[in-house]
This record gives C-alpha cells, structure tokens and sequence, in this order.
C-alpha cells in the first residue's frame, strides 16, 4: 500500500480523527450532552449525513464490518453510497445483516433486530438540540442544559395535547438521558425511542452541519419524555406485514397502482428478508407472528 | 546522546491503523466502565512512561490537546522529548488548564479538585486523567455501577489516588462536571467515566 494510501484510511486525516474521537470519549462520559466539534467537509452534500459518516470514519477500522441504513432499507442510494464510500476509503467488510455488522450507520431507524453488546450503532443527525425550535439562539440553550430548565420541552408536548387530543410528535421524539440531559434521537420514529433505552450496543450521534456529537452508553436509561395523564406510547399498525406477516414491525406504506392501491411493509429491509427466507410468509400471519 | 535517539525512536510503526487499535480499545472502556481491555504494546517510549500510556499518548495527544504531567515525567528530558516529538502536544505546568493529566505515580499524585472539572455550560472542558499502574489484579475491589454497567463491574486497579473513594464521589456529585479516569496497566487499559458510582466491595 501507498503512504498516502494508508494516510487516507477511512478518508479522514489523522488530526481530524483524534479531535472527533476526543470528542467521542467525552461524549460517552456525559450521556445525552452535545459536545462541540469542528465538523470536517466531507465528500458528500451534509443532508447525506455528513456527522454520522465523520463519527464512523474515527471510529472503523480493518476489523469491523459496517451495515448502513437509510429509514430501514440497505438499498437506498443515501445507504448504498455511504457504504461504497467506507469500503474504497476503509476496504472494510460490509454487511446487509444487522446481526453481522459490528457498526451499523443510520438514517431514521433503529434495526428491528436486537442490538448485541460490542455494536455500535451511529446516527446520522441533521439538528441535535431538542430546544432549537424552542429557543434560537445557542447561548440560551446552553444555559437551559446548564440549569436543566427543560419545561418549554413539557409546553411543546403538552401544546400537541391541547391541539390534537394526544402527543402528535411521532418523530425526533424528546428523551431525557439517565435523568438530566434532555435529547434529540435524530428524526427516527418514536416507535424506536424504547429500543434506546438499556440497549447493550454503544449510540453514537453525529451531526456535521451543527458539529455535534453525543452518546448513549450500553446500558443507559433512556425515557421519552410524557406526561401522567398522557403517556408516552409507539406507534401501533392495524395490520401485519404484507410481505413477512410480522407484527410488532415498524411498516411503511407502499403504493402499489396509481388508482390508490398500496400495501404495509416492514421499513427494516434485512428483518422482513430473513422473516420470508425462514418462510414466515404472509399467507399465515397469525403463526408468523411472534 | 543516548536520551536523543530514545525520544525519535519507538512511535507507532503504523500511526493509522495502531492509533485506531488503541482508541477502539479506549472507546471500549469508556462505553464499559472498569472493563479490562487487554492492548498489544505498540510503542516503546522512554521511562518512567510505559508502552500503555505512552500509546494512548500517541492515539489522543497533539497540538490541540493541552497535557499536564506528574513529577516524573516532566522531569525526563527524554519522556518528554519523545511525547513532543511523537505527538506535538502542548504542555502545561497548571493541572486546572489540562485536557490531559499524564500521571506516572497515581498515590502522589494531586487531588481531583486540582484539575479542570468543565462548566455547567461546558461539562466536555474537563480534565481526563491518565493513570499509569501496574495491573488489574490489586487487592482492593471496587463495585462499579452506572451506565455502560449491565448489573455490577468489579473493578480492581493495582494502585489509586490517596482517598479515592471520597474523591470519586465528590466527582459524581458535581456531575455533569467532572473528570474521567483512564488507568494504563501493564498489556491493559480500563476507564472510569464521571457517571460511574463506586463502592468499596462488602465483606
Ligand atoms: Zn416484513
């Protein structure tokens, strides 16, 4: 291999890696706190996840095996061009299964799978401060992390409540991270919120744009924020998955005809595969059901 | 003539890939409080550091990162010499001014209260601690609990700051401030971030 072969492994420089993995260190320490950092230009627009492509770059090396995500698909340009991108600048293995991957780059979902201890799980993030439509400026949200003033959060919940008979809020739904810090989970459905919460892999979160990165450790409590008299629920679907016959799968719809026709999928792509290769077809639901 | 070669010699021979090894191992122990993360020895630097905490040195020090340094290390020319050369780092003589503490004796060490603890606004400004020991099999065991923690981590350095038990938990108690402990041991590494609660094990 070339020297500037090697130098550029995982494309980052070495002086941005050690800033971003200091950064990560931090991050573990102090769940659920943005630490600041001096996000790089990457090879691609930021709406491509830009903090989350940083944040694995520090973090991969020979050993690993990446699977990424886009909503729940392995397929979409997003993921298929981040992957390719970590295999010509890292030559790693990479994976589709969620059981395989030792990190796995998201997009707006959390595998249906379990995560094990030892994964890592990276989010891509476009706007890291829960507060930010609250309250503008920097300064000021700072200083409501600081003072863990986080009853405009409450206001915003409680508003969707008045407005609508419910929480509407279905995604970047606000957790707050072994009790203090209040925290984005980036634009993943609600639905996954729960699976933030004690899961045995490492959450790592990027944002490039807004040079953030945060963290949830292994084992971590994580509570979506509620009131008592309305409490925090998932998303539910009325029926199965048409192609796998799950239930209990986070479904997207997907139109089938332009006279209206359309049908629920799971929108994890690798779970609904292995479900139909194991033949828990949908032409039995009630016995695939789990 | 001696001290002039030492410092030039004995970095990483693969800066990409070892420094990767090594932050994937520290990463690790952060994620997994008090968990022993065993570590080849990759470099050779020259004492009182040793291979551990001379890698992870290596891995996280440079122009940007601010370290502090007991006794004695600052007090050899060639220790640090070699971290000058091998990492760029910028030295401080006031530990309340450190990203990084490099300390070689953790029982002679300072107080805790002597180094940065970060702001409410800031937490991240913090001082991490780098502990030089020997190993993970002292007499003492400690019960580590908190996040990265399933149920209950043994934790079982060969040495410790004078009054540690006192001292971490005045730490977790200005939480989110605080520092976070790295221990360098012999082939090993664990950590010690501010979240984790400690107790001396019960007879
Ligand atoms: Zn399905």
């Amino acid at each position: 291999m070339t020297e500037l072969a090697t130098y550029n492994f995982a494309y980052l420089d070495e002086q941005t890696k050690r800033m971003i993995r200091r950064a990560i260190l931090k991050a573990i320490a102090i769940p659920g706190y943005q630490v600041p950092f001096a996000s790089r230009e990457m090879p691609m627009p930021y709406g491509w996840g830009t903090g989350g492509v940083q944040v694995t770059a520090a973090v991969i090396g020979p050993d690993d095996t990446l699977k990424v995500i886009d909503q729940g698909a392995d397929d979409t340009t997003n993921a298929v061009s981040i992957r390719a991108f970590f295999q010509k600048t890292a030559n790693v293995r990479v994976t589709t299964k969620t059981t395989e991957a030792t990190i796995i780059q998201t997009r707006h979902r959390i595998p249906e799978a379990a995560l094990q201890a030892g994964q890592t799980l990276v989010y891509q993030v476009p706007i890291p401060e829960p507060l930010r439509f609250l309250e503008p400026r920097e300064t000021e949200t700072r200083k409501m992390h600081a003072l863990e003033e986080y009853g405009l959060m409450h206001v915003k919940l409680y508003e969707d409540i008045a407005r609508h008979g419910h929480i509407a809020t279905t995604y970047a739904y606000p957790v707050k991270v072994e009790g203090r810090y209040v925290m984005d989970p980036s634009p993943t459905p609600k639905f996954d919120n729960p699976k933030m919460h004690n899961s045995p892999a490492l959450q790592l979160f990027g944002a490039g744009r807004e040079k953030r990165i945060y963290a949830i450790p292994p084992y971590t409590e994580v509570v979506s924020l509620d009131f008592e008299d309305h409490p925090f629920e998932i998303q539910t679907f009325s029926q199965p998955c048409a192609l796998c016959g799950a239930k209990g799968s986070y479904l997207d719809e997907v139109i089938l005809d332009d006279k209206g026709g359309s049908m629920f999928v799971c929108s994890d792509t690798d779970f609904c595969e292995d479900r139909q290769a194991e033949g828990q077809l949908s032409a039995n639901p009630a016995e695939a059901a789990e | 003539m001696r001290a002039t070669t030492q410092v030039f010699e004995g970095g990483f021979r693969d800066t990409v890939r070892n420094s990767q090894e090594i932050f994937r191992a520290l990463m690790d122990a952060m994620a997994n409080p008090g968990r022993v993360m065993p570590v080849r020895d990759l470099v050779n630097a020259p004492a009182p550091l040793a291979p551990v905490a001379a890698s992870i040195a290596a891995t996280l020090f440079d122009h940007d990162a601010t370290v502090w340094s007991d006794k004695a290390i600052a007090g050899s020319e060639a220790a640090i010499g070699w971290l000058k050369f091998h990492t760029g780092l910028e030295l401080t003589t006031n530990p309340s001014d450190a990203q990084f503490a490099l300390i070689s004796d953790a029982e002679t060490m300072p107080s805790f209260e002597a180094f940065a603890k970060g702001t409410s606004e800031y937490p991240d400004r913090s001082t991490t601690l780098i502990l030089q020991i020997d190993g993970f099999d002292g007499a003492g065991e400690l019960r580590l609990e908190g996040p990265g923690i399933k149920d209950i981590q043994t934790f079982a350095p060969s040495q410790l700051p004078k009054m540690f038990i006192d001292q971490w938990a005045a730490n977790r108690g200005a939480f989110p401030r605080g520092i976070d402990l790295i221990f360098a041991g012999k082939g090993a590494l664990a950590a010690l971030p501010r979240t984790t609660r400690i107790s001396k094990r019960e007879a």
